[in-house]
């Protein structure tokens, strides 16, 4: 049995209300490279920043035992310094400082404040050279590709001397040759004995590198499968990171489900971060009058794109296609339009794009359809604070009052209050991204009712969610959605956690 | 439940503004005990009013782009410099027609609000950016068209502007205008309250109780009167007056009553969210800053018709007056929030403030001294009752 160079006993983490981590066990082999895999929200995160002195030592309990020490880790300098490094999926470099720059922020070869520059371009010409990348070190960050971006971390961990590296979905931004040579200089980095850490939903990337193979699910360690040891299917990580048993978590809903009210038809989009590549390869949807729609698809999968691109074009390049309501063509160029031909969008990012945090209840449900409580553009005050008044009735949205303001509201409550703002434009098509991120369960229970609610009065409701559960749970009808493309449909009998996922991996092994 | 509805309401949103407001009455107590009682001499009062009215005007301009993006408007005192200069040059030197070289005035505020405008809304360069080249700009255009000159005289129908008062309808000792216009004030807004009321009885709201509305109306409809027949000692209504409340009553209306006057407070609390709910934040910021053009050339009107002459120094430091009244007032300088009301009361304070020290004596280094740390201590006092209020 090989050394462990890294063991997590007992990891519990607490947000308040939730228990995001509970007892985890989590061991890695010196000079392994060991993946770390589950679904959105199962954990992995939070398991690194306690790793990286992200959440410092107090604020979890259980124990961090690096090279047989235990560890207590106040911040991310004390977990770098003892040779951790953790390359996040945002890279952390600074765009108008050079790659030698960037190598050795806060690390600078400097003799009393003093930084030698030969010293350093001549040490980031060494880092570059092992990760394999041949830029000039003068050159910007922002001048180079993501994948380059991508080696600059890496080198940058190497250079603090770093033994034990994690990796956060490193690929998911990445060309498949970028992907390719990421992977092989993992390789080449365990025979020089740097430990890895990769977490990534690729599965094939994963079985193809990795030495052992973790599964966590719901903050807990499912199990660890070892190369040689176990046998190692990207079937059995799937099963693995979705069986969670199903209890009542969805209220039930008997409506009709009448005609096609809303159809996307050829819908195709350019991404406007990188040149040349689709965000939306002819996407077709349709949705039933009364019908609830999942969208299922990993993070990535262009689901909330394919929203933001189809109301008010707020998100792509090069947008065409025809979006149908009743079988006759609308225009929902702006969100104006949108608007008007009764389509309603609720963002995913409830507070930096749904809410105006510093304005109360009543200013932020009736924002939308300020024109329905006015005359000539004046606003009639009492019919707005009798309709908010109506909403926080009907949603039960609990505060003291509808002019107690919306960022002082839990996260169910507000997500009540843009629901409310939407319910209120009186939509026939209502596209809910993410409706139940960060709520409890008790909410999201209310939330699922209030659902099942605006489908039984006949209207179209599109479910985006990477809760699959979720989408399971609550949807008619489910597309797959992978790199832009529909990848699958399946009715609600044919919907399991596991036909989703093979719709995904089947397109995945398919574009590699 | 509905009562404690209405309580909260006030308490949460005006209990900014009603502080300032008590800060000004508190201010001037003080300066009317420091000046031996010449401040509110009913010359003084007028007096005051007619110094403070250009920055009164900037303020309400500013106001709106302070509140739809947080932005501030640096080139307006360059802007009323240039627009004095244009009169100059219009009037005096080719005798022309003083309304309609007004209205030239105002239309060129406006297209000088497009430009800005339109590298701020639609091209996205920061406000603070534009604007500090508009502030360049426009003073250099001012001494151009001035060549270094000043120009004198206006005719008296232009600085009736701000010396002319109401005629005296009575002709008597006492300003029968005067009278009657603040009785007619005093009608209006009971009325208006009144049917207010009814409106709320009508939908079955929570009523304030008698003693409340009533009091409330004693003690405006007092408040006008007292401030009116103080007027009518001197000369009556200056003609400015009515042009200042006009304007504050319509921009007030227009922001705390109106659909687009609420989509500016909702793209100053978040911009993103305002886009997602259907609001146009281009066209709207665009609009701010073509109606702050139009605001800075009356007051570049006002300002040249009260110091009787265009000159090319002009206007300096205008911008600064606006912006500390603004926030002197309430806004926040994230945007967002602020009222018209709030930034005229911020205006009063800073013109007690200069007007009661100079008549104390006061050099002006001191007297800015202290307008700067008042302009601090208020929105240092907002901060901390803010923090407050979220502990709490």
């Amino acid at each position: 049995m090989a050394e462990c160079i890294l063991e997590m006993r007992d990891i519990v983490k607490e947000f308040p209300g939730v228990r995001v981590l509970k007892n985890v066990n989590f061991s890695v082999e010196k000079g392994s490279i060991h993946a770390l895999v589950g679904e959105n929200g199962a954990g992995k995160s939070t398991l690194m920043n306690v790793l990286g002195g992200v959440y410092p030592h107090g604020t979890y309990t259980g124990d961090i035992v690096f090279d047989g020490r235990v560890c207590e880790f106040k911040n991310i300098k004390d977990s770098e310094k003892t040779g951790i490094a953790i390359i996040h999926q945002e890279l952390a470099l600074i765009p108008y400082l050079s790659i030698g720059e960037n190598l050795f922020l806060g690390n600078e070869c400097a003799k009393n404040n003093q930084i030698d520059w030969d010293l350093t371009y001549d040490n980031a010409k060494k880092l570059m050279a092992k990760v394999g990348l041949k830029e000039d070190p003068n050159t910007l960050i922002k001048d180079i590709s993501v994948g380059k971006q991508q080696l600059v971390e890496i080198a940058k961990a190497l250079g603090k001397d770093a033994r034990l590296l994690i990796l956060d979905e490193p690929t998911a931004a990445l060309t498949e040759t970028d992907s390719r040579h990421l992977l092989d200089l993992l390789l080449e980095l365990k025979k020089n004995g740097v430990t890895c850490i990769l977490i990534s939903h690729k599965l094939n990337e994963i079985t193809e590198v990795s030495d052992a193979i973790t599964i966590l699910r719901d903050g807990s360690t499912i199990e660890t499968m070892v190369k040689g040891k176990d046998e190692i299917t990207e079937d059995q990580i799937i099963k693995g990171m979705v069986g969670r048993e199903m209890t009542e978590m969805f209220p039930q809903r008997d409506c009709e489900i009448g005609e096609v009210a809303f159809e996307i038809q050829n819908w195709s989009a350019d991404d406007p971060l990188t040149a040349g590549k689709k965000l939306l390869d002819n996407v077709n949807m349709k949705v039933h009058k009364g019908e609830v729609v999942g969208i299922a698809g990993l993070m990535g999968a262009g689901r909330t794109e394919l929203a933001l691109s189809l109301f008010g074009r707020l998100y792509g390049n090069n947008i065409h296609g025809r979006i149908l309501k009743d079988g006759r063509e609308i225009d929902t160029h702006t969100v104006e339009n949108a608007i008007r031909n009764k389509v309603a969008y609720v963002t995913e990012d409830r507070k930096n794009a749904g809410l105006i945090l510093m304005d109360d209840i009543c200013m932020n449900i009736t924002l939308s359809s300020l024109q329905k409580i006015s005359k000539n553009h004046v606003i009639d005050m009492d019919v707005e604070s009798q309709t908010a008044e109506k909403y926080r009735a009907k949603l039960n949205i609990k505060s003291h009052s509808i002019h107690q303001r919306v960022g002082n509201l839990s996260g169910g409550n507000q997500q009540k209050v843009v629901l409310s703002k939407w319910i209120m434009t009186d939509p026939d098509v209502l596209i809910l991204d993410e409706p139940t991120r960060g709520i409890d369960v008790g909410a999201k229970y209310e939330i699922y009712t209030i659902i099942n609610q605006l489908a039984s009065e006949g209207r179209c409701i599109i479910l985006i969610s990477s809760e699959l559960p979720e989408v399971l749970g609550m949807s008619d009808r489910v597309y797959v959605m992978n790199e832009g493309k529909v990848v699958g449909e399946l009715s609600r009998e044919e919907a399991k956690a596991e036909t989703v996922m093979q719709c995904i991996m089947a397109n995945k092994s398919m574009g590699a | 439940m509905a009562n404690l509805t209405e309580k909260s309401k006030k308490s949460s949103l005006n209990i900014r503004q009603y502080s300032m407001l008590v800060a000004l009455v508190v201010i001037m107590a003080l300066f009317q005990v420091l000046t031996n009682g010449i401040l509110l001499k009913p010359q003084n009062v007028t007096n005051l009013i007619l110094q403070n009215s250009y920055v009164i005007v900037l303020a309400v301009g500013m106001l709106l782009c302070i509140v739809s993006s947080g932005a501030i408007d640096l080139s307006v005192g360059s802007v009323v410099a240039f627009i004095g200069a244009l009169l100059g040059v219009m009037i005096v030197q080719h005798g022309m027609n003083v309304w309609l070289a007004i209205v030239i005035a105002l239309l060129v505020g406006a297209l000088i609000g497009v430009w800005q405008g339109f590298w701020i809304a639609y091209v996205r360069i920061p406000a603070f950016i534009v604007t500090l080249a508009g502030m360049m700009i426009f003073r250099g255009l001012t001494q151009y068209v001035l060549q270094g000159m000043t120009l004198t005289p206006f005719p008296k129908e232009f600085l009736a502007i701000t010396s002319g008062f109401l005629p005296n309808i009575g002709g008597g000792e006492l300003n029968l205008t005067a009278f009657l216009l603040g009785a007619a004030c005093i009608v209006i807004y009971i009325l208006s309250e009144i049917k207010k009321l009814q409106s709320k009885k009508k939908r079955g709201f929570s009523l304030p109780s008698a003693g409340a509305f009533w009091g409330k109306i004693v003690l405006v409809a007092a408040a006008i009167a007292l401030f009116t027949i103080w007027l009518a000692f001197y000369k009556g209504i200056p003609i400015l007056l009515v042009i200042l409340l006009i304007l504050v009553v319509v921009y007030s209306f227009y922001t705390s009553k109106t659909v687009p006057g609420r989509h500016l407070y909702a793209m100053g609390g978040n911009e993103k969210a305002a886009v997602l709910s259907g609001i146009n934040t281009k066209k709207a910021l665009f609009y701010t800053f073509v109606n702050m053009g139009v605001l800075a050339a009356l007051g570049g009107i006002v300002f040249t018709s009260r110091l009787q002459a265009a000159t090319p120094t002009a206007g300096q430091g205008f911008e600064m007056d606006a912006i500390a009244a603004c926030y002197i007032g309430g806004a926040s300088a994230m945007g967002g929030s602020g009222t018209i009301v709030g930034a005229v009361i911020g205006a009063l304070v800073m013109g007690v403030l200069n007007n009661g020290l100079s008549i104390m004596g006061v050099g002006s280094d001191i007297t800015q001294t202290i307008k700067g740390l008042v302009l601090l201590a208020a929105v240092i006092f907002d901060v901390v009752s803010k923090k407050k209020a979220e502990q709490a």
